[in-house]
């Protein structure tokens, strides 16, 4: 095989000139003026920066995190979860009961997801128009803003076999009469290998971080790397956004400088993520007559169950999340007992070892088993249910935030019943043992023992192990100001010449990967944008 | 399951040690000296660390050093308020107190045997108090990670890096 390297898109990028400054290195306060200013590079901020920087506009990048390209990208866990997520991909609900996978560098979430790429299901989006009031989110009136980001990231159906992590969704469901699909992913010549949550070394993934930002680079917008946004600067009649007050971070993306940045615009564009947006609104003591901000912040809170076969299943090799299962979303009402989605999570060394419950000679010999191992998630659709109104975004007394989400009863039902569902699918493909990842479980050998044990685990923080890779809301839309944060183009109620445009606006979770969500109703928004502004 | 007698007293120490943790427990540690090129743990927080690490990971000839730094470097890539919790809990563990009456064990960390060890592990995955489960979470996620983010581990669980992708990264 040739040992060609692989190129690095963005190491040509900064050669051709791009104007990128790491706010570590950052001498001297800087002071700074454009048309527009974006706080975050992730799925909403790329697709604005290249919508406003392609209009003409002046357009300055701000992230949290560092600029990590291919060539840092190496496969490793130790070093990507540190360099590329928010707490090292330990971010944690104020409980302790959720732990959170979110993006943390330049292309955000974008350069960690697994590549699913669903559009807003129709059944969401009649609920907003229902029960939101939402009235001009129709499909029709979406579907070129779909069309048009799903064009831009490449999604497209995968040709590849599914790996056999995920095919054992595909064998389950099919011989229980599930139904089941394949999953559309947003990738260019994918050479299939499974690390897409730790960087993709090969720039198929086609993040942010190959495809918008570079455009909005060569068309000559400004991005700082490791500057917190840490506050707005609002006119004296709190009607507009008069600045953005940056913080330098240190090369350890975490400690101060001390150097201040500091950039007047006449548009400013949201997009840190519905963690880090609502955060810096609270931090910034924003116009909230109503309460709105960070309340409602969703999770599609994930249960997990693992399984031993007999067959390798190898799964961390090969593309991450390629079949899914949507029968559990349909077979109650939308806001009725939780629905479910079905998928398969890739499964590497540390990520496992954080993840299983147990210690000792059970937790060795089920590290040991990985090769042998398939995993199943269920993403959980909060936010329809009365009685699951998410959480709430606070502020520790250091600024940082902290997402308050309590487990509610409707959300533990939907995870006992899913741990049934997924044993249910993993036996019928094949599985010897199955083991709902919960501290009092342990694996059994028949779906009658997994019932019977699935039925007595308690439902409590701290022992069932509840992820999340997708934060929602906290900055929703409405119709009236009473109702949300933002109207339906993502325009702040109460500050003029302030959008948002990342999964914050979203007024219940997705029911699906957000990804396409963010990008085109980011791309909607921005273009309200540019139009007001050339106006 | 009751609250028996016991773990109410327990629950009472629980809370006001912890309360204390990031007063003076910490005050009266600040300045333990760190073994050589460790940044957060102290002498004592390691000897916690390297005798859970074999007991907690079921392998009892595990490399104790290389788990101790990579804990060390874990918490180091954590937020500074998160710092301040893992801080807690070690001056907690490593306290006599609250070694004798959180962590149940009679003995000195360095003398405990496996099963006490494991016995401690066990009462906290499933105590009835949220804040000692959570210090079994993590306890169990630095010392699951610090272990198996390290190369050394992999060849134990079958697991590799594809070799063809790895010598064409740029």
């Amino acid at each position: 095989m040739s040992a060609d390297r692989i190129p690095d898109p963005i190491a040509e990028g900064l050669a051709r000139g791009w104007k990128v400054r790491d706010g570590a290195t950052l001498a001297e306060d800087l002071q700074l003026t454009a048309d527009v200013v974006i706080v975050g590079t992730g799925a909403g901020g790329g697709m604005a920066a290249e919508t406003l920087a392609q209009a003409g506009l002046d357009v300055i990048l701000l992230e949290e995190g560092g600029l990590h390209s291919s060539r840092d990208f190496r496969l490793d866990e130790a070093r990507a979860y540190p360099a590329l997520y928010q707490e090292s991909a330990n971010r944690k609900t104020a409980d302790k009961g959720i732990t959170i996978l979110q993006g943390r560098t330049v292309g955000g979430s974008t350069v960690v997801n697994w590549t699913t790429s669903f559009r807003t299901p129709a059944d969401t989006l009649a609920w907003w128009r229902t029960h939101h009031g939402l009235t001009d989110l129709t499909e029709a009136a979406l579907a070129p803003w779909f069309d048009a980001a799903e064009a831009r990231v490449g999604v497209a159906d995968w040709q590849a076999d599914p790996n056999p992590n995920n095919a054992v969704i595909e064998r389950g469901c099919q011989a229980l009469g599930y139904g089941f699909g394949r999953i559309r992913r947003n990738v260019r010549g994918c050479w299939n290998l499974g690390y897409c949550g730790m960087g993709c070394p090969t720039n198929a993934k086609q993040s942010m971080l190959v495809t918008t930002l570079p455009a909005a680079l060569d068309r000559g917008a400004r991005l700082l790397t490791r500057v917190r946004a840490e506050r707005l600067l609002m006119s004296p009649d709190r009607q507009r956004v008069e600045a953005v007050l940056g913080q330098a971070l240190a090369a350890d993306g975490m400690t101060p400088t001390g150097r201040s940045v500091r950039i007047r615009a006449r548009e400013v564009i949201l997009a840190g993520g519905a963690i880090g947006t609502p955060a810096l609104l609270l931090r910034s003591g924003a116009p909230d007559p109503w309460l709105r901000t960070g309340a409602r912040t969703f999770l599609h809170p994930v249960a997990l169950s693992g399984a031993v076969f007999g067959t390798r299943i190898e799964p961390y090799s090969g593309a991450p999340q390629t079949v899914y299962s949507d029968h559990f979303l349909h077979t109650q009402p939308v806001d009725g007992p939780l629905g479910y989605k079905l998928e398969a999570p890739p499964v590497h060394p540390l990520i496992l070892a954080a993840t299983l419950s147990g210690f000792g000679e059970d937790y060795r010999r089920l590290m040991t088993s990985m090769p042998h191992l398939n995993v199943l998630l269920a993403l959980l659709r909060d936010g329809f249910h009365p009685h699951s109104p998410g959480g709430q975004v606070r502020l520790r007394a250091d600024g940082t935030p902290l997402l308050d989400y309590p487990l509610t009863d409707a959300v533990w039902d939907g995870v006992r019943r899913s741990w049934l569902t997924m044993a249910e699918v993993q036996f019928a493909a094949g599985a010897r043992q199955v083991l709902p990842v919960h501290e009092q479980a342990h694996p059994v050998s028949t779906l009658a023992e997994a019932r019977r044990m699935i039925a007595e685990l308690p439902l409590v923080s701290g022992l069932a192990r509840i992820v999340s890779a997708h934060v929602m809301g906290g900055a929703a839309m409405s119709v009236r100001p009473e109702e949300g944060v933002v109207d339906s183009l993502g325009r702040h109620w109460q500050l003029d010449n302030l959008t948002i445009v990342d999964g914050s606006v979203f007024p219940t979770s997705i029911g699906a990967n957000p990804q396409v969500s963010v990008y085109a109703f980011a791309l909607r928004a921005a273009s309200a944008v540019r139009h007001r502004m050339k106006a | 399951m009751r609250l028996s007698r016991r773990q109410l007293l327990q629950a009472g120490v629980a809370g006001s040690l912890v309360l204390a943790g990031g007063g003076w427990l910490a005050a009266s540690r600040k300045t333990l000296p760190r073994p050589g090129g460790l940044r957060f743990l102290t002498a004592d927080d390691a000897v916690v660390v390297s005798v859970l690490a074999p007991v907690l990971l079921g392998i009892p000839e595990v490399p104790r050093a290389a788990v101790v730094a990579g804990v060390d470097a874990a918490v180091l890539s954590l937020p500074r308020p998160v710092q301040a919790e893992v801080r807690e809990l070690f001056d907690v563990l490593a306290h006599p107190l609250g070694r004798r009456w959180l962590a149940g064990l009679r003995d000195d960390w360095r003398e405990a045997t496996p099963q006490a060890l494991s016995g401690f592990l066990g009462r906290w995955q499933t105590s009835r108090l949220a804040l000692l489960r959570s210090g079994f979470q993590a306890l169990h996620s630095l010392i699951g990670a610090a272990w198996y983010g390290q190369p050394a581990s992999w060849e134990a669980i079958g697991y590799r890096q594809p070799q063809h992708v790895m010598e064409r990264l740029p």
